[in-house]
């Protein structure tokens, strides 16, 4: 249903173009700029985002399946399949030369699963096997195709900045000439993504159960090959070789921040079309080629995703670690101040302790501080500078901690029988991680001691 | 009679295929084959930026760039792999794809800025092993070196953490350190043979003899000499068969020989070959009937 919005809302989009040239127009003049640039780099964006959509949604799919490098393999033997297609009819047409592309595209496919079973080549050597085997072929033809259109810097490099100089005339309008074969490649990834939605979806996740279910695992790969293979001959046009970074980069980025599959769609269409368009600006901006800072965007974008991701990222399982550290350097200082408390003439009394004793116990170092800080807002310490002491809550709190440390030493003596100088430390780190319901556990475990190891009581 | 520069590029291109069979058998064995693809696509923004930082054309400043970055894009995979929840198949194609697009990008500006001075990145993609120089041989005899050197000094241990990683560990060896070295090896013979034989194509000059040399034996010693020695072959008979034919580009027919030398190891291999499981096949299935035939024999006498 989203999907079906999703290409109406692009081809109607695709309808503005009668009072677009005028626009434009006025838009270059207003801004100084040759008459047609606004027209083109309208266009340039167009086409970099109908690129970028067909190859996120393809993409998503072969990064969930594993199958990434299907991607980049397939992008390099399109030019085995064009040139063979040369070899064969000796000229350079669209459409025989599309078809010889996806040929060769599900030639890949077929032909590393085939040595990879039958020669028992490992996966990565069998894929690495035939698509080199084939972009070689590729390049021999081409080089010996002279005086004929066969564009080997266009396939290694792209060109997306021509994309929207390319018009070509069709019902009255101009259109970008690559719009032939992109759109026809967007609506077929949407429709074959709207009818196989839930197979996709079964046999992406749970390949066993979908098999189980009655969904030929064989035939939506195969099928889905067709797609990317299709998806990546158009999109190649575009972009060149380059299309690898679009087909798994922004679906990457998506896998990164959601879970959810529709999801993912949506966020890696996103991604797709904001780096091809801020790879465009940018490379007009600084005379560069706009697939290679698609791609550069791409990747920057990859990296901002992996520092901000809100389950996983660098930021979040930072700051996850400094608050850890944070509750151990002030649950230290809780147990050491109950035992001296303990130790101290007046068991009932809380002791009396300074800041700068509460900051040796906490381990000094730098968060310390923040630790104490903690503690107080938290009202489990109390008190000046020169006078801290635990509060009720404070001393219930140091005494389940000195409880689990307790517990566990006598643990680790009756099950593990280690020498009493070496219960101490794993304790330590243990006493940490044992809330109310291990503590049971190990009591009852235990049969109920009275004593820990050293022969100090364990409290309740 | 071939002539001098003839000589160079055959000699340049045995020994680089000499040293891609011999790094690339334990790449094909720790299943890191499509790190030196990784290597490769990564060595091109480096190689951009060392021309742009040092406005050198000089093949060692921009190889020792290129190396640079080819470790970084190794880096950066392991990196990935260990930070986030993408598995190896994505980080290799993200990592591949991006450092690709930024060493494009960097080119175009460069011929876009350097207007009178252009830089031939498309050599580097392709490969030009034609107009190889006496440098580029010694270089890659030097690497070729280095890597046989070390491959024979640690031999026993690159042979543990080939077949059993865990065992290797165990024994005390730590097998990040020697999956580094050979990365190192990996990288500097892909960075090496850039030049000669492009991007692409020197991945698979380190995949396909020892993925052939693999249907041979199981012997590591044995797999690598062979894969050596199908190197070898590839770079010579690609080279020989570009010089005799105008205009046909010696690296990749340099990776057809090696395709053509892989699907022929696959047909006529003993044990493992199709040929000698088809023959394998027809015993088993015609045993039956000759031992009965036997049979009617003896009764008859």
């Amino acid at each position: 249903m989203t999907n079906a919005l999703m290409s109406a809302g692009l081809l109607l989009c695709a309808k503005i173009p009668i009072p677009l040239t005028g626009l434009t127009n006025r838009l270059a003049e207003l801004l100084s700029l040759p008459p047609n640039s606004v027209q083109n780099a309208f266009w340039t964006i167009a086409v970099g985002a109908v690129c970028a959509v067909c190859c996120a949604v393809a993409g998503c799919f072969l990064v969930l399946r594993k199958m990434s490098l299907l991607g980049d393999a397939l992008s390099h033997s399109v030019l085995a399949g064009t040139a063979g297609v040369y070899l064969l009819t000796g000229q350079v047409s669209p459409l025989p030369m599309l078809i010889g592309a996806l040929v060769a595209g599900l030639l890949t496919a077929v032909l590393t699963q085939f040595v990879h079973e039958r020669a028992d080549v490992p996966e990565d050597s069998s894929i690495g096997i035939v698509f080199t085997s084939l972009f070689a072929f590729g390049v021999v033809v081409v080089s010996q195709a002279k005086g004929v259109h066969l564009d080997l810097d266009c396939v290694l490099f792209g060109d997306l900045a021509l994309a929207g100089v390319n018009l070509n005339p069709m019902g009255g309008y101009l259109w970008p000439a690559a719009f032939r074969t992109l759109i026809p490649a967007l609506v077929i990834t949407l429709a074959f993504l709207a009818v196989f939605w839930k197979e996709l979806k079964l046999s992406s996740f749970d390949p066993v159960f979908a098999t189980t279910v009655g969904i030929s695992a064989g035939l939506m790969h195969y099928l889905l090959t067709t797609v990317v293979a299709l998806v990546t001959i158009s999109a190649m046009e575009v972009v060149g070789l380059l299309v690898v970074a679009l087909l798994i980069v922004p679906a990457s980025i998506a896998r990164l921040l959601t879970d959810k599959l529709s999801t993912m769609l949506w966020l890696a269409s996103a991604v797709g079309v904001a780096c091809t368009t801020s790879g465009y600006l940018l490379a007009l901006w600084l005379e560069s080629s706009a697939a290679g800072m698609t791609a550069v965007m791409s990747g920057l974008l990859l990296a901002v995703a992996i520092v901000l991701s809100p389950h996983e990222g660098l930021l979040v399982r930072a700051a996850r670690t400094v608050r850890l550290r944070v509750r151990i350097c002030a649950e230290d200082v809780l147990a050491g101040l109950f035992r001296q408390q303990e130790r101290s003439s007046t068991p009932a009394q809380p002791v009396q302790s300074s800041r700068t004793e509460c900051l040796k116990l906490a381990g000094g170092g730098l968060l310390a501080a923040p630790a104490l800080r903690w503690l107080q807002s938290s009202r489990l310490l109390t008190g000046t500078r020169e006078d801290v002491r635990l509060t009720t809550q404070g001393t219930r709190y140091a005494r389940s901690l000195i409880r689990s440390h307790r517990l566990w030493e006598s643990y680790l003596l009756e099950n593990f029988n280690l020498p009493a100088d070496h219960l101490h430390d794993p304790a330590e780190a243990m006493e940490h991680y044992i809330g109310p319901e291990m503590q049971e556990r190990l009591r009852d475990e235990l049969s109920q001691p009275a004593e820990d190891p050293h022969g100090r009581s364990i409290p309740d | 009679m071939p002539g001098s520069q003839t000589i160079i590029v055959l000699l340049g291109t045995l020994l680089l295929g000499i040293a891609a069979g011999l790094v690339g058998t334990f790449a094909v064995l720790r299943k890191r084959a499509l790190v030196g693809d990784v290597v490769a696509h990564s060595a091109l923004p480096g190689l951009c930026v060392a021309f742009m930082l040092l406005e050198s054309r000089s093949i060692l400043v921009l190889l020792s760039g290129a190396l640079l970055s080819g470790l970084l894009g190794a880096a950066c995979v392991s990196f990935l792999k260990r930070v986030t929840r993408l598995r190896e198949d994505a980080v290799l194609g993200i990592v591949l794809s991006v450092f690709y697009g930024g060493g494009i990008a960097l080119t175009r500006f460069i011929q876009n800025t350097w207007r009178s001075e252009r830089v031939d990145l498309e050599s580097f993609i392709i490969g030009r092993a034609a107009t190889m120089l006496q440098e580029d041989v010694m270089q890659i005899g030097i690497v070729l070196t280095i890597a046989a050197v070390v491959v024979v000094l640690l031999f026993k241990e690159l042979k543990l953490v080939s077949f059993d990683e865990q065992f290797c560990r165990v024994q005390g060896w730590s097998s990040t350190g020697l999956d580094g070295l050979l990365m190192l090896l990996t990288a500097i013979t892909v960075i090496v043979g850039l030049p000669a034989a492009g991007v692409i194509l020197t991945a698979a000059l380190l995949i396909i003899p020892a993925a052939a040399a693999r249907f041979w034996t199981d012997r590591l010693s044995h797999m690598m000499m062979i894969a050596c020695a199908f190197g070898g072959l590839s770079g010579v008979t690609g080279t020989l068969i570009s010089a005799r034919i105008a205009g046909l580009p010696t690296g990749p027919l340099i990776v057809l020989t090696a395709a053509f030398i892989f699907v022929a190891s696959w047909i006529f291999a003993p044990h493992r070959g199709v040929l000698f499981r088809a023959r394998e096949g027809l015993d088993t299935s015609l045993l039956p009937w000759v031992a009965e035939r036997q049979e009617d024999d003896g009764g008859a006498a």
